[in-house]
C-alpha cells in the first residue's frame, strides 16, 4: 500500500466529471444503454421467460384449433380475423402482459433505482425492454400465423409481411404494457391490467368485426393490436388492398411512439421524487 | 495515504448542509449536516428508522431533498453527476436476480461506460476478487442470501467510480465474504482514493472497518467522530454484560442494586458503570451467591453501542455480530 502511486489521475477526472457537463453525445449514450438493457433481458429469459414463451404460442395454437371447431369455414373473412388475431394475441400476451408485469413489479420492488442510479436513460429503459418483449414474441407469433394458415387452408405468400406487422404489434403493446406498469399504483393491479388488456385482444380481435354492435366496433378501434390484427387479416385476401395496410401499421407506428415516449418520461417521474 | 489524499484533492467527496427530507408527515432527515473526505470509509449507524437509507438516496440522486443542498466533489449533486461518480448498492436486487451473475457484472459494466471487452475483463476479475467464479453462470435468485448480496457488490464495483455509496453491503454474509467486501473496498481507496459511505446497524462493524461513523438517530446526526474519538467521549466507565441460567438471583443485595441501572435483555443484564463501581460489582458477584446463578460475565471498554446508547439514543436493534 506504501508503493502506491498517488491517484492523481483517477480524483482529476472525478473533479473534472463533476465541474463539468456530460460529454457524450446523448444519442450515443441512449444507443448504447438500449442495447444493454435489451441483453440483460436476453440474460433473463434462460431463467425467467422461455416456459411463457411456450404457453404464450401454445394458448394462441389452442384458441385456433378450438375455433377450427366452431367457425363457420365458409366465411374465409372469419378465418383470416380468427389466424390474424392469434397471431397478434401472442404479442399481446408477452408485450402487453408481461411488460405490464415486469415493470409493475421492478416499481414495487425498488428495481427501477438499479438504472437511475446508473443514470441510464428512461427511454433506454422502456426501449431496451420492450425490444426484448418484443423479439420473445416473434417466435411463438411466427409459429401461431404459419400453423393457423395451415389450419385453415389461407395462402402463405404474404405471410413475409410478418416482418413489419410483428414490430409494429411488439411495439405499441409493449409501449402501452410499459405505460400500465409504472402507472398501477400497486404490481397487483398492473398484472390484471396486462391480462385485461390481453382479454380484449382476443375477444376484439379474433372475432370478426362485422359481428359486433357499433358501441364495440368504436372500442375495438381504440386497441391498438386492432390495426396490427387487422393489416395481417387483409394480406390473406385475394387481393389485399395495401394502403389500407399501410394505414393500419402507421397507426401501430404511431401508438407505438407515443405510448413509448409517454412511457419514458413516466419512468424518468418515477424515479425522480 | 488518506490525508495525502485529501491534500492532493483539495475538497472532501460530499459536503452536505442542512439536508431535510419527510416522507408525509415523518421528517426522515432533519437538518443533516456531514463532510465526507476523499478516500475515506464514512458509515452511517443508526437503528432501523433513523433515516440512513433515506439519507444514501439523497447521496445518489434517487430522493431529491426538501431542503439542504448536497456538494459531490464541489459540484451541486444531479442524477446525472452521481451516475458518472457514484456507485451505490441498495436494498433490491430485482433487476439483476433473474441474470447469471456474470452477466450481470457484465452488463452493469457497460451501464456504466464501458466497452464490451473492457467489460468482460471487469467481469473476469471481480469474480476472481470476490470468489465468485464457480456461481458466474449460476442466476442471481438461485443463490443464497450472502451469495446474492455479494454477487450485488459485484456490481457495483464493476466500472470503477470514485465513490462507493452501500446501503449494508454485508447484511446476511459469513465472515469471509465480508472480509472480501472490506479487502475490495480497502483496495480501491489505497489504489485510486476511492471513497466508500456505508450504511450499517453492526456496531462491530463500525468499530472496525470505518474511519469515520455519523450516528443517526430519528433523522439527525446525534453524533460524528472517529470510532476512537466517539468512545473517548464516554471512557470514563466499563461496560458490565452479565448472562444468568435462569433467573437473576432477585434479593442478593448486589444483584438488586445492579437490577435498577441494567438493560435487560431476556437472561442478559448490560450496565454501565464508572470503572472501579464496575470492577467492585463483579468481585461481589463473583465472590457470593449469585455466582452459581451466573452463567457468563464480561466487563470490556465501552463499544460503539454504549456510544450510541450515551448519546441519547433509544433503540435495541443495532447488531453486534
Amino acid at each position: 500500500m506504501s508503493t502506491t502511486p498517488a491517484p492523481v489521475p483517477d480524483l482529476a477526472s472525478t473533479v473534472t466529471a463533476a465541474a463539468s457537463p456530460r460529454l457524450a453525445g446523448e444519442g450515443a449514450r441512449l444507443g448504447t444503454a438500449t442495447v444493454v438493457v435489451f441483453t440483460q433481458q436476453l440474460a433473463r429469459a434462460r431463467v425467467a421467460r422461455i416456459p411463457l414463451l411456450f404457453v404464450a404460442a401454445f394458448q394462441s395454437i389452442g384458441i385456433l384449433l378450438l375455433l377450427r371447431g366452431v367457425v363457420d369455414t365458409s366465411s374465409a373473412l372469419t378465418e383470416q380475423q380468427v389466424v390474424a388475431g392469434a397471431t397478434v394475441l401472442v404479442a399481446a400476451f408477452v408485450c402487453l402482459n408481461l411488460m405490464a408485469q415486469r415493470l409493475g413489479s421492478l416499481r414495487a420492488e425498488g428495481g427501477l433505482d438499479y438504472y437511475a442510479a446508473l443514470d441510464v436513460p428512461g427511454a433506454a429503459v422502456v426501449l431496451g425492454t420492450a425490444g426484448s418483449y418484443g423479439a420473445f414474441a416473434v417466435p411463438g407469433a411466427v409459429v401461431t400465423a404459419v400453423s393457423g394458415a395451415a389450419l385453415y387452408g389461407l395462402p402463405f405468400n404474404r405471410l413475409w409481411i410478418l416482418a413489419v406487422v410483428l414490430p409494429l404489434a411488439a411495439a405499441s403493446l409493449a409501449g402501452l404494457g410499459a405505460l400500465l406498469g409504472l402507472l398501477a399504483p400497486k404490481p397487483e393491479l398492473a398484472t390484471v391490467a396486462g391480462q385485461l388488456g390481453m382479454s380484449a385482444v382476443i375477444f376484439l380481435n379474433l372475432i370478426p368485426v362485422d359481428r359486433f354492435p357499433l358501441v364495440l366496433r368504436w372500442v375495438r378501434a381504440l386497441v391498438p393490436s386492432t390495426y396490427a390484427a387487422d393489416a395481417l387479416a387483409e394480406t390473406f385476401h385475394r387481393h389485399v388492398a395495401w394502403g389500407a395496410v399501410g394505414r393500419d401499421l402507421a397507426v401501430c407506428l404511431a401508438v407505438a411512439i407515443v405510448t413509448l415516449a409517454l412511457a419514458g418520461a413516466m419512468f424518468r417521474r418515477q424515479v425522480g421524487r | 495515504m488518506r490525508d495525502r489524499l485529501r491534500t492532493l484533492a483539495g475538497m472532501d467527496s460530499y459536503v452536505v448542509e442542512g439536508l431535510t427530507r419527510r416522507h408525509g408527515t415523518l421528517v426522515a432527515n432533519d437538518g443533516i449536516d456531514l463532510r465526507v473526505g476523499v478516500g475515506e470509509v464514512f458509515g452511517l449507524l443508526g437503528p432501523n428508522g433513523a433515516g440512513k437509507s433515506t439519507l444514501v438516496r439523497q447521496l445518489v440522486g434517487l430522493l431529491r431533498p426538501d431542503a439542504g443542498s448536497i456538494r459531490l466533489f464541489g459540484a451541486p449533486l444531479t442524477r446525472s453527476l452521481a451516475g458518472r461518480v457514484v456507485a451505490y448498492l441498495g436494498q433490491a436486487d430485482a433487476v439483476l436476480r433473474d441474470m447469471p451473475v456474470g452477466a450481470a457484472i457484465e452488463t452493469t459494466a457497460r451501464l456504466r461506460g464501458q466497452g464490451r471487452a473492457q467489460a468482460r475483463r471487469t467481469r473476469d476479475a471481480l469474480l476472481i476478487e470476490l470468489g465468485l467464479v464457480e456461481l458466474a453462470e449460476r442466476p442471481v435468485i438461485r443463490l443464497s442470501g450472502g451469495e446474492r448480496r455479494l454477487a450485488s457488490f459485484a456490481t457495483v464495483l464493476a466500472g470503477e467510480r470514485s465513490v462507493l455509496v452501500l446501503d449494508e453491503p454485508t447484511t446476511g454474509l459469513d465472515p469471509v465474504a465480508r472480509r472480501a467486501v472490506w479487502q475490495a473496498v480497502e483496495r480501491r481507496r489505497a489504489e485510486h482514493g476511492t471513497t466508500a459511505v456505508l450504511v450499517t446497524h453492526n456496531v462491530l462493524e463500525a468499530e472496525t472497518v470505518l474511519d469515520r461513523v455519523a450516528v443517526l438517530e430519528r433523522g439527525r446526526v446525534i453524533a460524528c467522530d472517529s470510532p476512537g474519538g466517539l468512545k473517548a467521549q464516554v471512557d470514563d466507565g466499563l461496560r458490565l454484560e452479565l448472562v444468568w441460567r435462569e433467573h437473576a438471583p432477585v434479593g442478593e443485595p448486589t444483584v438488586d442494586r445492579l437490577a435498577v441501572l441494567a438493560r435487560v435483555q431476556g437472561r442478559r443484564w448490560t450496565l454501565r458503570l464508572p470503572a472501579a463501581e464496575a470492577r467492585e460489582a463483579l468481585g461481589r458477584l463473583t465472590t457470593g451467591s449469585a455466582l452459581a446463578a451466573l452463567d457468563d460475565f464480561t466487563l470490556a471498554t465501552p463499544s460503539l453501542e454504549d456510544v450510541y446508547l450515551t448519546l441519547g439514543g433509544t433503540a435495541d436493534d443495532l447488531e453486534r455480530s
